[in-house]
């Protein structure tokens, strides 16, 4: 098939996917040992070593950029890229503001973990960048917003197919969102330092409308566009059901922008705002479950692909972390729950049941079937993306696993009383406790790692042979011709 | 005239305009109140920006991701209270750009962590956790002993100013500052005279253990040791605060 008459190459602009693609993974290596180092800190707290850059509190942000703006970006970037030119049948809309936007964003993320290290931050979670990136960022969200409509008018049919809704929707919240949250006042023109305009309990409020639509939008909704074009493609049969989409796709956008205030229960924010924030999100559970059912069911009546084909093994298991991390999250939005849950590690096993479970499998999964289509060749090893997803999913277990005894452990701990009415634990006590399963949440990340690494250099090694048979055929036709 | 979805479907635009208009939603409902209703922060006395040097201290807390793993935000549990202290308010955070109440306690809450232990106990315990808490995972911050920069602490405080926090940069905002907090307070809030009090404020409470240099050890205590300090309780009883929640 390689070199046919014309490949996508002409037809569609690649290119642009191509680097977006390899540099997701190359941030997603970088952004998870980043992890895998700060989860270690936490186990072995020397590892911090007196070094100012690459002390926990300064590492963590760059762990948490890299895997979401870095890898997750640019997985959304090639992904919506590719689906947007498939979809609609036509070339990407400039090339050169396209790759404009890989250069930036690339440029972004870089800066971003730099900064970081260098000790400049917002300190407001996930929106770490200081102003002049938040103002790149801008620039680069424009154009990409820009790219992405003029595609679309370009399309050769009357319908946007329902992936391109979800990406829309996704680049519109985060353009609100990112705005709104980073409105900041530099202490100078030359000064990378800045201050939140707003203070207290309302940059509290716009703060986790921000981050929880970071992850509503910028982590659920960019890849359910990403579910609906690779998992019908590779099951080779139409979405379960198109009214479940519409219906689906109009109640996750409207109410994930509620649901936020929930990382604020029992704190000084109104009740009124964080009933509202849990009620909301108690009805998300719909709207997130009817995402998942539409994806699996999509593979109804051919479900024994799922013996033969490693590819939508990482994308079924994906939605199924997904159904499981959407029914999770209202539940420790209830306020019972939730001062139980909140300010330990159960947090944190939850947005790694979804980061690495949903976000990430669905990508690998979405990756597998798109780099060879990119390169024009076949996928260099099946057998090794088995590899990469039993390593994953064993990877993932442990780390979820550890982080619910962490959570809840310590969250009982710290609330044990003994016969006289007194704390029964110190806190110390409690992060004693906490070793064990910082040590398996380590090795879980670690399992994970490995599986990228193993993903890494399939993908290489894809890349190469779509090369040689470039040559080859080169070489082939060279000789038709000395012969003629 | 019967509506189909597929009007929307087949038009970009409206399909924005839509989307743009049930996105917007949630987030107007839920944070523009917040400005408005009078009782979301509480009227209470005592709270006033931070000074200088608890100012530069700030900084250092968040370039060093304190917050990540700290909280400054006690919930209104029994086992809370038993273990920080009284509940936060709203109130106290009211001149935190941004604010810091934090989404994780790998280490305890911050909130009213001032005056509990001794300066020299945080000296030691930033530079070495474990020398003091010998199962604390935290990391040892050996770099604080490094002279504090303050040669812009104007422009922050500026900067503040712009975002609404009362440092005074005449007589008339001076004065205001003066009813409002009284004039030892008001001294401090003072823009123009920034760099003079923050050294001056360091050599008194000499918090690094040594008067002779002043370092960033001695801003970042200075913060943690005034953190929840600022309003007597004693001169509250429980059902006022509980009207504004």
């Amino acid at each position: 098939m390689a070199q046919g008459a014309v490949t996508g190459t002409e037809q569609y602009n690649y290119e642009v996917i191509r680097k977006f693609a390899v540099m997701a993974l190359v941030w997603g290596l970088l952004g998870m040992s980043a992890g895998l180092y700060a989860a270690l800190e936490l186990a072995y707290p020397l590892l911090n070593m007196g070094i100012a850059e690459i002390s926990f509190g300064r590492l963590r942000p760059v762990h948490t950029t890299l895997v979401i703006f870095g890898f997750g970006g640019s997985a959304l970037f090639a992904t919506s890229y590719y689906v947007v030119q498939r979809t609609s049948q036509a070339r990407l809309y400039s090339d050169a503001l396209a790759t404009f936007t890989f250069w930036g964003w690339q440029a972004a993320v870089a800066l971003g973990a730099i900064s970081y290290m260098l000790g400049y931050t917002q300190a407001k979670e996930y929106a770490e960048f200081e102003w002049p990136i938040d103002l790149l960022i801008t620039v680069v969200w424009v154009a990409y917003f820009w790219v992405f409509v003029q595609t679309l008018k370009r399309r050769s049919q009357p319908h946007i197919y329902v992936a391109n809704w979800f990406y829309l929707a996704f680049i519109l919240a985060t353009a609100i969102l990112h705005i709104f949250n980073n409105i900041s006042v530099p202490i100078g023109m030359f000064s990378l330092k800045s201050y939140s305009m707003y203070s207290g309990v309302q940059d509290a409020m716009t703060q986790w409308w921000y981050g929880h639509n970071a992850v509503g939008f910028f982590l659920t909704a960019a890849f359910l566009g990403m579910m609906y074009y690779f998992v019908p493609k590779q099951a080779g049969r139409p979405v379960y059901s198109y009214r479940l989409s519409i219906i689906h796709f109009w109640a996750l956008a409207f109410l994930y922008m509620w649901v936020g205030a929930h990382h604020l229960h029992w704190t000084a924010l109104p009740d009124w705002t964080s009933t509202l924030a849990a009620t909301f999100s108690i009805m998300l559970l719909l709207p997130s479950w009817g995402g998942m059912i539409n994806g699996i069911m999509t593979l109804s009546g051919a479900w024994n692909k799922l013996r033969t084909d490693p590819i939508m093994l990482f994308l079924i298991t994906a939605l199924s972390f997904y159904g499981m991390s959407t029914f999770e999250g209202p539940l420790m939005s209830l306020k019972s729950v939730n001062a139980l849950s909140h300010y330990t590690d159960w947090t944190i096993g939850h947005v790694h049941s979804g980061a690495l479970g949903w976000v990430a499998m669905v990508s690998f999964g979405s990756f597998y079937h798109m780099i060879p289509r990119l390169y024009d060749t076949k996928i260099y090893s099946l057998k090794l993306i088995y590899v990469h997803f039993y390593l994953a999913t064993i990877g993932i277990v442990l780390y979820i696993a550890a982080m619910w005894v962490a959570g809840i452990g310590q969250g009982l701990l710290l609330r044990a009383f003994d016969d006289f009415g007194s704390l029964a634990y110190t806190f110390i006590e409690t992060v004693s406790f906490l070793h064990k399963p910082y040590v398996v949440r380590a090795l879980g990340g670690g399992f994970f790692l490995a599986g990228v690494l193993v993903m890494a250099y399939n993908i290489a090694m894809t890349i190469l042979q779509s090369k040689q048979e470039a040559t080859a055929i080169e070489a082939k036709l060279a000789a038709k011709l000395a012969r003629a | 005239m019967k509506f189909k979805h597929e009007s929307i479907e087949i038009n970009a635009g409206l399909m924005i305009a839509l989307t743009m208009v049930v996105i917007s939603i949630g987030g107007l409902v839920e944070i523009v109140p917040l400005y408005y209703i009078k009782d979301t922060v509480e009227q209470v006395d005592g709270v006033r920006p931070y000074t200088p040097l608890e100012l530069r201290g700030r900084d250092i807390y968040q370039r060093e991701g304190c917050y990540l793993c700290h909280s400054q935000m006690i919930r209104p549990f029994r086992d809370e209270m038993l273990r920080y202290g009284h509940y936060s308010l709203a109130a106290e955070s009211q001149y935190d750009h941004p604010f810091q109440w934090g989404s994780k306690r790998t280490g305890p809450d911050l909130a009213r962590v001032g005056n509990k232990y001794s300066n020299e106990w945080h000296v030691a315990h930033l530079v070495d956790p474990r020398a003091v808490v010998p199962e604390s995972i935290m990391p040892s911050y050996p770099w604080l002993m490094e002279p504090l920069q303050y040669a812009d602490v104007a422009d922050r405080m500026r900067a503040l100013k712009f975002a609404g926090v009362p440092y005074s940069e005449n007589q008339q905002e001076y004065d205001a500052n003066v009813t409002k907090f009284g004039k030892d307070v008001a001294d401090t809030l003072n823009v123009l005279g920034a760099e003079k009090n923050l050294v001056q404020q360091a050599q008194t409470g000499n918090y690094d253990g040594d008067r002779s240099r002043l370092t960033e050890m001695d801003a970042l205590v200075a913060y943690l040791q005034m953190l929840g300090t600022l309003v007597d309780f004693s001169k509250y009883d429980e059902g006022y605060f509980a009207e504004f929640r």
